[in-house]
This record gives structure tokens, sequence and C-alpha cells, in this order.
């Protein structure tokens, strides 16, 4: 770590304590000025979604709610705040330590009726307290549990680890597994590439397949895999290619509509983490498929759609995020042909089938290549 | 005449077994299920009824066995008064035979027609006879019968005839094979009919071994009986004209006038007179002899007629003790109310109703309220939607009640409605009794008796809610207000802020603090009061010092106490205003930090923050 950078993260590190403090210095006013302490929120539910016209991306609305503690729930998520609040700014910033959001959850064993119950609970304050402050998880050192997907691909990159700089060529230097997203990725910098586009693809197995067949050189596409619903950091390393290196993005999925929302949540954004839309989506991502229609045009084998899925599908299609004549199409056709497909159902016509026809075929009518 | 001859050729008696062909359902027995909970219900009616009229505690026994895979046994044995040997084959074993066909008063049975169905549908069903023993005295012989019913004649077929040695005191025991089954677990069964006769005869006891050997007794909580229901004579206003044109015929007495004083309650010499006169048929006309235009008369006249309300004491309502009882022992629960409402007449025919309504415990709280509808304290399980008594349920609105009623229909929440109506005649919608006509008289009495109890059920639950919102506000200010408050202090590195200030606010209370400040020559004392409450508050605030005060406003009253002055001030604060008393000490700042603790007065000790408040 050179001594900018060391500064940087200096600078980064202290405007989040600074922040933080904010945060408590208004409860501590409140308490003098003999007003009931409280917080304001944006409300985060599907109404209070909208489209930025700008960004192109789904982010909260203007709706908020108070946080107050008049109630027994308020006061008690005031205190579970400034608990949170105090270990971040102590016991992270101030000594430069991490915690994941399952330790997190641990650490409040300790608090006594600040104690959280699970830990969907904590990650949730966490949220709040990005939305609050502005600022991110990464800024508080509060990391996931896994760390991000895997990338392959024509791409240096360079990434700013704890026990220094790293380089490396992700198709030359890296194993067959791939090179792995770190949970931050805003240590990392692109330092050359000689990519078309990136191929985001729902599962390992598939992205083993494009790697075996030669498809990133072939065509000289970065293959990143979304291991089911993306992580935050997969989203935004796409985010950031995207934007940075100018590269299109397309999205491989199964063809059901638990992978529309895959590719929903890395195009447009996720309800739960409306906050971080402009940080995180990326409104330029394509969808490949597989699409309802490829399942009828292909003949692929397939699977009966049952009652979740056809409630997943009905409900989509009362979702902003779908409301465009082309999702309407595919998800009313899915419905209408009753049936869903795997990404590994093209291993029926032959293990190359989806690398030779397939992709290049669709990726030549989406104007990719 | 010849074509009435040929018709006449063609009639021949309907045999009763045709006629139980064509009537089972609206007999009660059309399902196997249904076939045995009518069955139990005839047979433990009857049961009750009797125990009742002869002053007995009723401990009734009931026995379930498998006997083929479509086929139950069904025993029941009471502790009743017993049938004198010469009436067991008329009362088990011929239809329409009973006692109470022709009595006005409130009882269960009804037609007389229920358990000789029964018998009749076991023995089409199974082919066998149905098995008795009565007893009527601990000396008296217990007499054995197996009975069938003669199909063509309506005429009880005797098998055998005898007596057996029977270890009780006394008490009917029959047997009964029949194709049926027995489920449990929904509404309509064996055993919710039991739980729920079990509530409306707190005073009975009822134990029944399921076909799996599985016993189960509901316990009798009390030894008072129901109050006996009277026989009285009907009431002018319920009876109809075929039944006053029979009651002519066959009448005793020579003249009119004195049939209709005997022959009706509430009607005197006067009111006789006065229905024979607006019927313009002389009062010393022969009733025998009165033609149907002038029944017709007659009839019209008793609707003209002032005639006082048919007597209530015919009645037998549980009591709202006794239904307070029978709801709690099958069910916990939070809260129980129940109400008897005054006797009441429909169409001449006298009622009265009970509601319970009892609420939280173990009950379901997302789930519609389970209703327990009662005629004459039996169950009616079936056909809910056409019953009276839930249509009054559906109109209530139960909002205003503190339930949820989406839909305005049956509300929902953790509560158990019962309703009870009992009457010399319930006016049911079909033969089988499941529910009871839409009668606006007793719709109108259902409304009332339910809107009392769900009135008391709303100050309940707000009491509740007061209860809770307390105990909220005080985990908020003893608990966690205060650490969030050390908390934020110790983040900051600053001390603990003060949070009274905020307590007072939380529990809309009267804030009082003293604010003291040094100035040239001592202290300058500010005693600050601010109302938080929704209510104006007047109270005096005393200061007990040793040392004089200076330039004090409002000027107080001054008490000496020994060394110490009392300095009292009157204060009253409307909703939301602050007042400030300030005066000044001749003294140094830290010998005022040890001022006493500010003390008002006539003011509820729980509605101020800040001060302590003395009540003499």
């Amino acid at each position: 770590m050179n001594e900018t950078e060391k500064s940087n993260k200096q600078i980064r590190d202290s405007i989040s304590k600074t922040t933080l403090k904010k945060l408590i210095q208004d409860f501590y006013e409140q308490f003098e000025s003999e007003t009931i302490p409280h917080i304001m929120l944006p409300s985060r539910t599907k109404k209070n979604i909208e489209l930025n016209v700008d960004s192109d991306v789904w982010v909260y609305g203007d709706s908020e709610s108070m946080r107050s503690a008049k109630t027994v729930k308020g006061a008690t998520q005031l205190l579970k705040t400034s608990h949170v609040v105090e270990l971040l700014m102590k016991g992270h910033l101030d000594q430069n330590k991490s915690s994941t959001l399952r330790e997190l959850y641990y650490i409040s064993e300790n608090w006594d009726i600040a104690k959280f119950n699970e830990q969907s609970e904590s990650d949730r304050l966490i949220e709040d307290l990005e939305i609050i402050t502005g600022l991110q998880r990464e800024d508080f050192h509060v990391r996931p549990e896994e760390n991000g997907a895997t990338l392959y691909g024509p791409i240096t990159i360079k990434e700013l680890t704890k026990r220094g700089d790293r380089t490396m060529h992700c198709q030359d230097e890296v194993g067959e597994a791939g090179y792995q997203i770190p949970y931050n990725v805003e240590t990392i910098k692109f330092v050359e590439h000689d990519a078309k586009f990136i191929i985001a693809i729902e599962t390992g197995g598939m992205q083993d397949r494009l790697i075996e067949n030669g498809f990133d050189e072939k065509f000289n596409a970065i293959l990143v895999h979304l291991k089911g619903q993306p992580a935050r950091s997969t989203r935004r390393i796409l985010k950031r290619m995207n934007e940075e290196l100018k590269l299109p993005v397309v999205v491989f999925t199964d063809g059901d509509p638990w992978s529309f929302r895959i590719y929903a949540s890395v195009a447009y954004g996720a309800i739960k983490s409306a906050h971080l839309s402009e940080f995180m989506a990326t409104p330029a991502a394509k969808f490949i498929g597989v699409q309802a229609s490829d399942i009828v045009e292909y003949e692929l084998s397939t699977d009966k759609l049952n009652d979740q899925d056809i409630k997943a599908l009905e409900s989509e299609l009362t979702d902003p995020r779908f409301d465009t004549p082309y999702w309407k199409e595919q998800i009313n056709l899915m419905l209408k042909i009753g049936k869903k497909a795997e990404q590994q159902a093209f291993a029926g016509k032959g293990l190359d089938y989806v690398t030779d026809k397939y992709l290049p075929e669709r990726l030549t009518e989406m104007g990719v290549i | 005449m010849v074509i009435a001859e040929e018709l006449a050729k063609k009639q021949k008696a309907i045999s009763i077994a045709e006629f139980f062909e064509k009537n089972r359902q609206i007999l009660g027995f059309d399902s196997g299920t249904r076939s045995l909970l009518t069955s139990v219900k005839e047979a433990v009616d009857n049961a009750l009824d009797a125990c009742e009229e002869s002053g007995i505690l009723p401990d009734i026994f009931i026995k379930l066995e498998n006997t083929s895979r479509t086929n139950l046994t069904l025993i029941v044995e009471d502790n009743g008064p017993g049938i004198v040997k010469e009436q067991i084959p008329r009362v088990f074993a011929k239809l329409l035979y009973g006692s109470r066909f022709h009595a006005v008063k409130q009882s269960r049975g009804q037609q007389g027609i229920g358990i000789s169905a029964t018998v009749l549908y076991s023995q089409l069903t199974s082919g066998r006879p149905v098995k008795i023993i009565s007893k009527i005295d601990r000396d008296a012989p217990a007499h054995y019968f197996e009975l069938l019913i003669n199909t063509q004649t309506n005429e009880p077929e005797i098998l055998v005839d005898k007596i057996v040695d029977w270890d009780r005191m006394r008490g009917t025991r029959l047997e009964l094979e029949m194709e049926a089954s027995y489920i449990k677990g929904r509404r309509q069964s064996v055993y919710e009919y039991l739980k729920d006769t079990a509530i409306v005869n707190p005073h009975a006891r009822i134990t029944i071994i399921e076909p799996d050997n599985n016993r189960i007794i509901f316990e009798r909580v009390t030894d008072k009986q129901p109050v006996q229901a009277v026989e009285i004579l009907p009431h002018p206003h319920g009876i109809e004209l075929g039944t006053l044109m029979k009651m002519l015929r066959y009448c005793e007495t020579p003249r009119l006038d004195s049939f209709l004083r005997s022959s009706f309650s509430r009607i005197g010499a006067k009111t006789s007179d006065e229905i024979c006169m607006k019927a313009s048929i002389s009062p010393e006309t022969d009733p025998r002899a009165i033609a149907l235009d002038e029944a017709k008369r007659l009839h019209e006249a008793f609707k003209k007629v002032k005639i006082l309300a048919p007597s209530t004491d015919c009645l037998s309502p549980i009591t709202e003790e006794l239904i307070r009882k029978g709801m709690g022992k099958e069910h916990t629960v939070d809260f129980i109310e129940t109400t008897t409402r005054p006797a009441s007449v429909h169409n001449g025919h006298p009622f009265q109703v009970e509601a319970g309504i009892a609420y939280g415990g173990n009950l379901p709280r997302e789930e519609k309220v389970e209703i327990l509808r009662f005629a004459n304290r039996v169950p009616l399980l079936y056909q809910q939607g056409a019953c009276a008594i839930t249509h009054a349920i559906e109109n209530l609105n139960w909002r205003t009640y503190s339930l949820n009623q989406p839909g305005g229909s049956i509300p929902i929440g953790p509560a158990i409605i019962l309703v009870h109506v009992a009457s010399t005649h319930i006016p049911f919608t079909s033969e089988s009794k499941e529910a009871i006509a839409d009668v606006p008289e007793i719709i109108s009495e259902v409304e009332l008796a339910l809107k009392d109890v769900a009135r008391r059920l709303k100050n309940y639950l707000s009491r509740q809610d007061n209860l809770e919102k307390r105990r909220e506000k005080e985990e908020i200010i003893y608990s966690i207000l205060p650490r969030i408050a050390k908390k934020v202090g110790e983040i900051l590195e600053l001390p603990t802020p003060d949070i009274t200030p905020i307590v007072a606010k939380i529990m809309r209370n009267v804030f009082c603090q003293r604010v003291v400040r040094k100035n040239a020559k001592g202290c300058e004392v500010e005693i600050h009061f601010k109302n938080h409450g929704d209510s104006v508050h007047h109270f005096t605030f005393h200061e007990t010092i040793p040392y004089p005060i200076e330039s004090p406003s409002p000027e107080p009253k001054k008490i000496p106490v020994g060394a110490q002055t009392d300095y009292v001030w009157k204060v009253s604060l409307k909703p939301g205003e602050q007042k400030a008393i300030i005066y000044r000490l001749d003294i140094a700042l830290e010998e005022a930090a040890k001022l006493p603790q500010l003390v008002v007065e006539g003011i509820a000790n729980e509605l101020v923050t800040g001060a302590k408040a003395v009540n003499v």
C-alpha cells in the first residue's frame, strides 16, 4: 500500500467516523433540547420505489417514516443504533478492524436489551445506517459473510489487499476457478483489457462450460459468475466495468421467474437496497436468456411451472421494474406455455451447442458481436 | 265422482318407512356422520329433559363401538327418572308419540319424532332391534325390551320383554346399531355437540367413550339445577286458526266466554267479553257449534283486543352465572361477560335471549370468532349462515367494539360468541331444527344482548390497552431511554444528558424543574413548569427552605415551619402551557445545589415528573 492510498483510506475512515458521530450528536442535541429522540428514514416499501430518470435505476421516493423513542419498538431501535454506531466508530474505524455481518450479530450478544434477535435485524440496521449516512457498509468496515463470486476473462486488474498490491491477468494468472471478487471492489483498479463484452452467468456450471469451451478467448468475453442472486460486490464490479471500461453487459440465467428477478436486480436494483441502486445497478445490462421464447424456439427440455412459479410470474406482471413490452411478452408467454428451463438444458443438444450456436446467435441478434 | 273414486283407489296409506326414506334429510339422517350426530342428540336431549323435569342432576354416559366397517353401536345411559314399563314400547317404537307435543313450555324436544326416528333409522340400516333397559326406582325391577317398529302400522313390535339385573339406581339405557361414522375435528361432530351441550348445561356430567376407547368427561361445574320451566296455557296471539278450530271442536265447556278464559292465558272476564264483541259472536255460543267463518272472526278479534303479553315464567334461561361457568370450563380465556335479557314475545310466544362473549386466552387471533348457537339449550351445529343468530351478529358493527370485521360479516378475533334463545316455540327454518328463522323480534333481542356484552368487552379491551400503553411507557422511561442517554454520552465523551424533560413528555406529565444560576449577590432561582398532558392541572408548589427569598415573582404565601419557611405558590396549567416562578437567594451556588427536592401538592404523583407530589 503506498502512501497516498494509505492516506486516502484514512480520509475515508475519518469521513465515515464524522458522519456516524453526527448521528449520535443529533440524539444528544435532541435530549438537550427536550425533544424525544428520533431519526427519519425513507420508507423501504415497494410503494416508495421510483425510477430515477437520470440514472435509469429504481431508488427510494420521498416518503419518510419516523423512528422515535415514543414507542418501545422505536426506542429499542435507537438504543441498538447507538450500540452499533459505537462499535463502528470505536471498534472498527478507530482500530482499523472489520467484522462480518454475522460477527456483528454475535457481538450484540453482550448488549443486554439492545441485543439483536436474529441476524436479519442487524443486517437491516446496517442498511438503515447506509441510508441515513449516505455511506456504504464497506465504509463502516462491515463485510458480508461470503466473498463475491468469480470473474474470468481477458482483463488485468490490480487489487489493493491488506498485504499489499496484487496485479493479475484474469485468464493467464488465475486458476480454472477464476479470479475471486473481493467484498470491497473499490480496492480494484482495472489496468488493461482486450474484452469486447461481459457475460454475467447465473450458475457456476455454465461458467465452467464456457471456460472449458474457450468461449472467453474466442469472443473476448469476461465471464462473471452471479451465484444466484448476486452479491453487492458482484453487482458493483459489473457496473464499474460497464461504466469505466464501456463494456456491454449481458445476463445469462435460467429461464424461470426467479432468474428474471436476478436480471432485474443486476439491471435495475433491488427493492431492499434501493439506496444503493445508483451505485450498483447497471441499467445498460441486457438479458440474453434463457427467454421464454427460447424454450419454444430451441425446443429445450423443460419442467412444469409450479404454483410458486406462477405466483411469482403474476407478481412480476405488476412489478414496475418489469413494466416493458418485452418483459410483458416474455412473462405472458411463459405463463401460456406453463414451462421453465435451466441454462444447462442446452446440453441436451450437445456440449458445444450453447457456445457454438445459442450464444453467438443471441449475441448477434442483440448487436453485441 | 267417478274420477274421485278412481283416485281414491290409488291412494293407500304411505308406510312409515316410506315416509322416513323420503324425509330422512329433513329429519337429520342424510349422511353417516350426520345420522350419528342426530341420534346422539335425540338421546341426550331426551335424557336432559327427563332429568330436568324430575330435578335430577344429569349424569349421561355415551359409548360408541365399531360393529362393522360401516356400522356403529351407540349406547346412551342416563340417571333420569326412567320410563314406566307400559310406555317403553311406544316411546321408542312409535313415531310421533310424545308427552310434549301439546304442552306450551320450553323444552329441548318438541315433536316427539326424534328418538323413534333414530330407532327407525337404526332398524332400516342394521336390521337389528333397539335394546332398552329402564328402571324407575331403586326397588323397582329393570325392564329389558328389544323393539322394532312395524313400518306398516307405525306400532311397536316387541321381540323381547323381560326383567333383568341392572346395577343402576334408576335411569334408561338404550343400545342401537346403525350405519354411521364417527368423525372428530370438525364443527359438526358428536364431540363438538357434547362440548357445546356441556357449556349450556353446566349442571350435567357427560361422559363419552369414543370408538378407539378414548374416554372424555365433560364434568359438571355446578350443582345448581336450572329453573324448572312451567307449563302455561297458549297465548291468543300465538295460536293458529287450525289449532283454534281443533280446540273449539274438542272443548268441554258449553260457553264460548268460559272456553276462552279456561283455554288461553291472559284472558279474563273483561277480555273474553271484548273478544266476543269484536268477533260479533255471543259469549253464550257453544264453542263446538262455531263454524269456520266465526272461528276466523274470533281469530281476528284476538289481534284487535289488547291482551297482556304471555307470562314468561314458562321459560328457563341458563342464567348469566351458569353461562359464564360453562364458557369458562371448556376454554382458557381472559375475559367472559354474559347477559340474560328480559323475556319478550314473538307471535304470542314468550322467548328470552341470553348472550355471552369470551375473549383472549389461547383462542386463535386471526380467525373468525367461534359462534355457539343454542335453542332451548340445544346446540345448533348446522346451517350457521341461515340462522337469525348469525344474522344478528353480522348486523352489528363490531369495529365499534374493538373487533375486526372485514366485509361487515362475522368478526375476527380471539373470541367466542354464545347466543341462547329460549322459547316455548322456537321458529326453526326447517324440521331438522338447525337454524332459527329471521323473526324481527328475535333478531332485535339478540342484537340488544350482543351489544350489552360487546360494550363490556370494549371497556375491558380499552382498559387493557391503557394498561399496555402505561407498561410500554414505563419500559421506555425506566429501561431504554436511560441506556440511550448513557450510551450517547459515552460515545461523545460528554456527560449523560438529562432525560427527565423527555420522560415528562412521554408520560404526558407536568414537568417541574429548578434552574439555579449565579448572580452578583447570590443565586437566581427559576422554577419551570410545563404541562405535557391533555387536561388542566391546578396544584400548589412548596419551597420549604431555611433561607429568606428575595423579589419573588409571583408573590408566594409564607408559612413558618420551625426554623424554615414554607413558601407556597398556586399554579394552574392548561394543556401545553408552561410557567415559571423566579426568586433570588442570598447564598452561594454550592449551597443552592443542596436545596430540597421540589414538592407539589394537589396533583397525583404519577402525573408529575421532576417533583414529589404530596397529598394532605
